[in-house]
């Protein structure tokens, strides 16, 4: 319960970048602590995406501190962030479309045999066996991920995304591709990781994903910090009115975003 | 074929045999589009002449072997242009490469190590490709430096590098003609003393047949181990056999094919043996640039299909963007697909000069257009993330197949070159449709 005295497993400080005099993140600042999910929230276009790509290693920060479990870190390129235990599922998916499940769930940290060649069936076995715990319906493992439905491609990505020891899961817009039924495993999926100690970073532009699952949210607007709270002390009618007008209420810390008076 | 379920090998009960056939043992449909494609410019030639001139001259060993000797260049080349294609570049500037590179040889053999090792050093030619190989590689590497950290498109890079290499091959011998090379670096060409003979065929044969039937038992043994579903027995048994049977049927036809009676006689008389009556038949064999061909098809397509290096052109190739995010260091992969791609210009170049015997800047004029036809029409999609090093060579023997029946048949090179512009186009417009008609399902 009390999370705040623990050091937090990322803080992100300070953070901005522009891009050609565009100021897409500004100054803006969030935090996230063992087996917490964290909802970020706001318009498309508010800089969410883009404040959460550069911890994934996505883009470099023009100016901002990022800490992890306390240590001040550099991250310069994803390899970087995979490094300290960085996970992203991004919203365009990012697979491969015209390689395999197994192919995409290894890209980047392919196993090798022996002889420094690929182990393509010892990455088919264990492709088979994180996907048998993520979606058992999913049987489709030789066929480029293009021919694979939304929420195979999405159960693919996650796969990728914890399949390697995550401490910080981020998900950008997990289910945004999904129908109900995947979006409910989507769900259960977050419940699960979260129990198992990991952080995760939920984004979204829909309050109605992430209330549910989230401990915390922060809403951003035009780049900035509009304010974060527990959402057992708001409402989403209050958090909407964070998005949308960027009018913080009571129940939540004002940030440099929020409207003045 | 999108009906069939992945892994599921078991056949269906009222499905056509064809297609349970290509299901059982896993061929692709477009390679059998290609042999079939072929096979049918094979016998079309053959009949033509034989209505021309009374005989078929196209399916003679002779032939065949000519055929085989002078697709060898634009298939080594092709098996690096399709990774190519694959990461979405294109590579304008490999006939220049050719031109420059084999200028280069020319005069290092020739002009500049008989200055220092002497006249005939047996060391010479050996230097002569390794300084070959490298001078390609760093052209290629620059290539794909420009491509990969300037962002300049790999179109222009390459097509600028088409000018400037031709132009610096003129530069290197101001437009002479290197003529001739060292005796023993000429073997690498082809040609009677270049060839293997017949034992030796026989052996590689024989080698080859063993090495089939050895991968389709390691394969099986690894599908078994992650009990994976398995092709049935008379797949695995049907493979096998076919495999076999082309392996020493091409060998018996380069075995059929004799030393012509000229070389033959000299040979003889330099070994004090008599001629006997008819003739001296000896064998040519596996010409040694078919052998370097295939030898590289083989390590292109490992590198290709079991090492990081391949899976991540391809990975590239089908999204950019997520290879990066996924951590892929795509600039470096991109530079080392433009220095390979150098590297078997380079080996092309020594073929082609070995062939002729001698070095010139005008070697290999439009062979980067005959190279990317062989990746093309062998199922490379220039829309980037889909071809094989296979289909590159047999794409390179279609295109080299229409060119030496078209000569075969005495059509000026005007009209050759028409022809292998349509079935170009041709080629490409058949396998898009067919890729939207699969798509659509």
């Amino acid at each position: 319960m009390d999370a705040e005295v623990r050091t937090p497993l990322v803080e992100m400080k300070d953070i901005s970048i522009a891009f050609g005099g565009v100021k897409a993140v500004d100054h803006a600042y969030i935090d996230l602590y063992p087996g917490e999910v964290v909802g970020l929230l706001g318009h498309n276009g508010a800089g969410k995406t883009c404040l959460i790509k550069i911890l994934s290693g996505a883009y470099k920060r023009d100016s901002g501190q990022i800490f992890i479990s306390g240590q001040e870190v550099t991250i310069n390129n994803p390899r970087d962030a995979k490094n300290y235990g960085i996970e992203t599922v991004y919203q365009a998916l990012a697979l491969a479309d015209n390689v395999d499940a197994a192919s995409n769930l290894y890209l980047g940290r392919e196993l090798l045999t022996r002889w420094g060649t690929l182990d393509d069936s010892s990455m088919e076995a264990e492709a088979r066996k994180v996907m048998g715990r993520l979606n058992p319906n999913f049987r489709r493992f030789k066929e480029p991920v293009i021919a694979l439905s939304g929420g195979q491609r999405q159960s693919v990505a996650i796969a990728r995304a914890i399949h390697f020891n995550a401490k910080i899961l981020i998900m950008d817009e997990p289910t945004a591709a999904l129908g109900p039924a995947e979006t409910a495993q989507v769900g259960e999926l977050v419940k699960q990781l979260k129990a198992e100690g990991i952080g995760i970073f939920l984004i979204s532009h829909d309050i109605h994903d992430v209330f549910d699952l989230a401990d915390r949210v922060t809403v951003m607007k035009n780049g900035q910090i509009v304010g974060s709270g527990r959402v057992t002390d708001m409402t989403k009618d209050e958090v909407l009115g964070m998005i949308i007008l960027g009018k913080c209420p009571p129940g939540a810390i004002p940030g440099p975003g929020a409207m003045q008076g | 074929m999108t009906s069939a379920a992945p892994g599921a090998t078991s056949a269906a009960p009222d499905e056509p045999a064809f297609r349970r056939l290509l299901r059982a043992t896993e061929v692709d449909t477009r390679m059998i589009g290609m042999i079939v494609a072929l096979l049918l410019i094979w016998f079309g030639f053959n009949v033509y002449t034989q209505i021309q001139s009374g005989e078929g001259l196209f399916l003679t060993p002779r032939n065949l072997w000519n055929l085989s000797v002078q697709t060898s260049s634009i298939a080594i080349m092709g098996t690096g242009m399709v990774l190519i294609i694959v990461m979405r570049h294109i590579d304008l500037s490999v006939g220049s490469i050719i031109g420059f590179v084999s200028t280069i040889i020319g005069v290092a053999q020739v002009r500049i190590l008989p200055a220092y090792l002497g006249l005939d050093n047996p060391s010479i030619w050996i230097l002569a490709i390794l300084i070959a190989l490298v001078v390609g590689a760093a052209i290629g590497a620059l290539h794909g430096s420009l491509v990969a950290y300037l962002g300049i498109p790999a179109f222009i890079v390459t097509l600028g590098a088409q000018l400037f290499w031709r132009g610096a091959a003129w530069w290197v011998t101001t437009g002479q003609t290197i003529a001739p090379l060292d005796g023993r670096f000429s073997l690498l060409g082809g040609g009677p003393h270049g060839s293997i003979g017949a034992t030796w065929s026989w052996v590689l044969a024989l080698l080859a047949c063993v090495g089939i039937v050895a991968s389709l038992y390691a394969g099986r043994q690894r599908r078994a181990r992650f009990r994976f579903p398995q092709r049935p027995m008379w797949a695995e048994y049907l493979i096998a056999v076919v495999g076999c049977l082309i392996v020493l049927g091409a060998t018996m036809i380069v075995n059929a094919y004799p030393w012509p009676e000229r070389v033959a006689a000299s040979w003889a008389e330099a070994n004090h043996i008599t001629v006997p009556e008819g003739g001296l038949f000896i064998s040519t064999g596996w010409a040694i640039p078919v052998l370097i061909a295939l030898a590289i098809g083989f390590a292109m397509t490992f590198l290709a299909r079991r090492t990081r290096f391949g899976r991540y052109v391809y990975a590239i190739g089908g999204n950019p963007e997520a290879a990066e995010l996924a951590g892929i260091n795509t600039k470096r992969i991109t530079v080392l697909v433009f220095a390979l791609m150098g590297t078997l210009a380079a080996i092309a170049a020594c073929i082609d000069s070995a062939r002729l015997d001698s070095a010139t800047n005008v070697l290999g004029q439009l062979d980067e257009l005959y190279t990317i036809a062989a990746a093309v029409i062998g199922g490379t999609s220039l829309a980037g993330g889909v071809g094989t090093i296979y289909g590159a060579l047999i794409g390179a023997l279609v295109i080299q197949s229409l060119q030496s029946g078209m000569i075969l048949l005495g059509f000026d090179s005007a009209f050759q070159q028409m022809v292998v512009g349509v079935v170009l186009v041709g080629a490409v417009g058949l396998d898009t449709f067919y890729r939207r008609r699969t798509a659509k399902g």
